[in-house]
């Protein structure tokens, strides 16, 4: 008998993301309907691209010309300048390095943050979907409701926890407490990937005598590929978009990028550089829109997946 | 004549309890532990952090007395309900849009979905400085010859919350389309098929059949994002930062201010136990419904 290989490309969430529009019927190409249709929808996409390209054209005038105060125009003599200032001298308050410092502070946080969680979240969801044991699913059950409570309930023990174990104001600091905090969510994904893969699967790798371990690196990782991309996906996006622990957890010469860019912008002191500012935002906003951009429905599934549940 | 010791049932299927170990300890210490542990010393003294003086229900009696607190939490309800209304409208106005199989489908759908890419701290500076009164829009259409022409939302006290809603519905709409379209598109087919048939306008169709039967994603979508309203923090930090005044001051900033820079920690517990509240009354009845259906189903 042979196992036929199951082509796993899809999650259940992804399902109803297929391409295959089902709505009305359509209508004939161009009538008024159509062209109201496209309108609204262009009106929509030009709020929603505005910041952006408000944010470009500002960032490469020169200060006089930001001053004329015409947001919208686009430069009439384009300037690098405020880019390298923003990446290289930027002031964050105390040190003038630039945004340089936080985005090597945000590789080295959301770096081991990333292997750590899915690592771990991948085990559990492996447990969670082919070893249930007595109990599995009240704790997972927990975990996901747990997801909700807002953070500050919990940041207080877990200052004093962090601080007990030597690790508060510190790189490991914020990397255990994103590790915490990531796991409902990518359990929640692995756990329903796994449950959806064929049983056979998994009772042909026990008949061969492989064992809880073996049968998880050698059979289901290799074959979970897609999964962990999303995972990879949604956990770099998220850890670099992190204000919060990293403000509290990391320590000041830890600083990841969004903390260093809201010092940089909200800094009360010296004139006001809108241009380097915009720089700045765009620097710290493009690590998660080349993630984005490139990932397409990775991305989506990743955002999707905490709502769809398995 | 030897009787087979039973294993311990504590150790069956020992390596997938090992393998569950970071979870469970998760939700025991993490999502229990510290939860527990916030709600007791939230009725303690303590200004710094000797909490073992417990004086009651003295804290949350200050906390309902102090008036940035009450302004928070007027400002989260606003924002909230406005919040949760207008991306719900938008976020299904623009699903069943792009479900009417149009071209570059996946181009609209990518602008649309970006800036939920972006953080808080990303999004609060742009519309910072485009709503900035000196410099942002206000002037650029003054410029363009609308003289009187007034948009300052983020400079006035009673407008400063709509600023922050401006920002917030531009970051998180994408999301809620996202889910809206998947929704619509869950629906079985046949139901367009009986619509027609029936002569029912389109519009009427997503309105009164559709919509109803997106009852799961629609709960669903609510839940989550009511929960991220919530935890409103980075956004007002880095576009308002609670100002002006404290016009734009809400709870999650409330509690880190009193536990980071005030070092009040007992008040800070005592507030986030209310946070806590009000989650627990959002997410029960959703529970209770969800498991109430499985457990009927079965």
């Amino acid at each position: 008998m042979t196992v036929e290989p199951y082509e796993i490309t899809q999650t259940k969430p992804s399902k109803s993301f297929a391409i295959e529009p089902s709505g009305a019927k359509p209508l004939r190409r161009f009538n008024p309907t159509r062209i109201m249709l496209y309108s609204v929808l262009l009106v929509a996409a030009v709020y929603y691209l505005l910041p952006l390209y408000v944010m470009m054209m500002t960032s490469l005038k020169g200060l006089p010309e930001i001053r004329l105060g015409n947001i919208f125009a686009p430069p009439v003599e384009i300037t690098f300048a405020p880019w390298a200032k923003a990446w290289d001298t930027a002031c964050t308050g105390l040190y003038c390095e630039g945004l340089k410092v936080g985005f090597w502070n945000s590789v080295k946080i959301t770096i081991p943050s990333v292997v750590m969680s899915i690592t771990i979240a991948s085990v559990n969801g492996y447990a969670l979907s082919n070893w249930k044991f007595k109990g599995s699913e009240v704790f997972f059950t927990i975990l996901i409701f747990g997801s909700f409570i807002p953070y500050q309930v919990m940041l207080y023990p877990l200052v004093i926890v962090t601080r007990e174990l030597g690790i508060f104001g510190s790189l490991q600091g914020v990397i255990f407490i994103h590790t915490i905090f990531g796991m409902p969510i990518l359990t929640l994904l692995f756990r329903n990937y796994f449950a959806a893969l064929p049983e056979e699967l998994f009772k042909a790798a026990r008949v061969d005598g492989a064992g809880f371990w073996g049968i998880f690196l050698k059979v289901l990782v290799p074959m979970s590929a897609p999964i962990f991309v999303v995972a990879v996906i949604l956990q770099v996006t998220g850890i670099w978009n992190d204000f919060l622990f990293g403000v509290i957890f990391s320590g000041v010469k830890n600083f990841p990028m969004t903390v260093q860019l809201n010092n940089i912008v909200n800094t009360t002191q010296g004139v006001k550089e809108y241009n380097v500012n915009m720089a700045a935002t765009l620097l710290t906003g493009a690590v998660p829109l080349a993630v984005y951009f490139f990932s397409g429905r990775f991305f989506v599934r990743g955002v999707a997946a905490g709502a769809v549940k398995g | 004549m030897s009787i087979a010791k039973r294993p311990n049932p504590l150790f069956r299927n020992l390596n997938a309890k090992i393998a569950a170990l970071p979870m469970i300890a998760t939700t025991l210490l993490v999502f229990l532990g510290c939860s527990i542990w916030t709600v007791i010393y939230s009725f303690s003294k303590s200004r710094a952090l000797s909490l073992n003086e417990f004086v009651g229900f003295a804290q949350y009696e200050r906390l309902f007395r102090t008036s940035r607190w009450l302004i928070s939490m007027e400002n989260i309800v606003i924002y909230g309900v406005l919040s949760l209304l207008i991306s719900f409208v938008i976020g299904f106005i623009l699903a069943a849009l792009i479900d009417q199989k149009i071209r570059f489908e996946d181009t609209f759908r990518t602008i649309y979905l970006y800036p939920f890419a972006l953080s808080f701290i990303v999004t609060g500076i742009v519309w910072q400085w485009i709503l900035n009164p000196s410099l942002g829009i206000q002037e650029t259409v003054r410029s363009w010859g609308f003289e009187n022409f007034t948009f300052d939302l983020i400079a006035n006290r009673g407008t400063v919350l709509y600023a922050l809603l401006i920002a917030g519905i531009w970051q998180g709409t994408g999301f809620v389309m996202v889910l809206m379209l998947a929704g619509i598109r869950g629906v079985d087919r046949e139901i367009w098929n009986a619509a027609r048939v029936d002569g029912i306008p389109v519009w009427k169709t997503y309105l009164f059949v559709i919509v109803p039967m997106m009852r799961g994603v629609m709960v669903t979508t609510l839940v989550i994002v009511a929960a991220g309203i919530v935890k409103l923090y980075d956004l007002v930090v880095a576009m308002t930062q609670g100002g002006p005044g404290i016009a734009s001051e809400v709870p999650a900033k409330y509690v880190y201010d009193f536990m980071f820079a005030r070092a009040n920690v007992g008040q800070a517990l005592a507030a986030s136990t209310v946070m806590l509240t009000t989650v627990l009354i959002i997410l029960i009845p959703w529970v209770y419904l969800e498991y109430g259906k499985k457990k009927a189903q079965r």
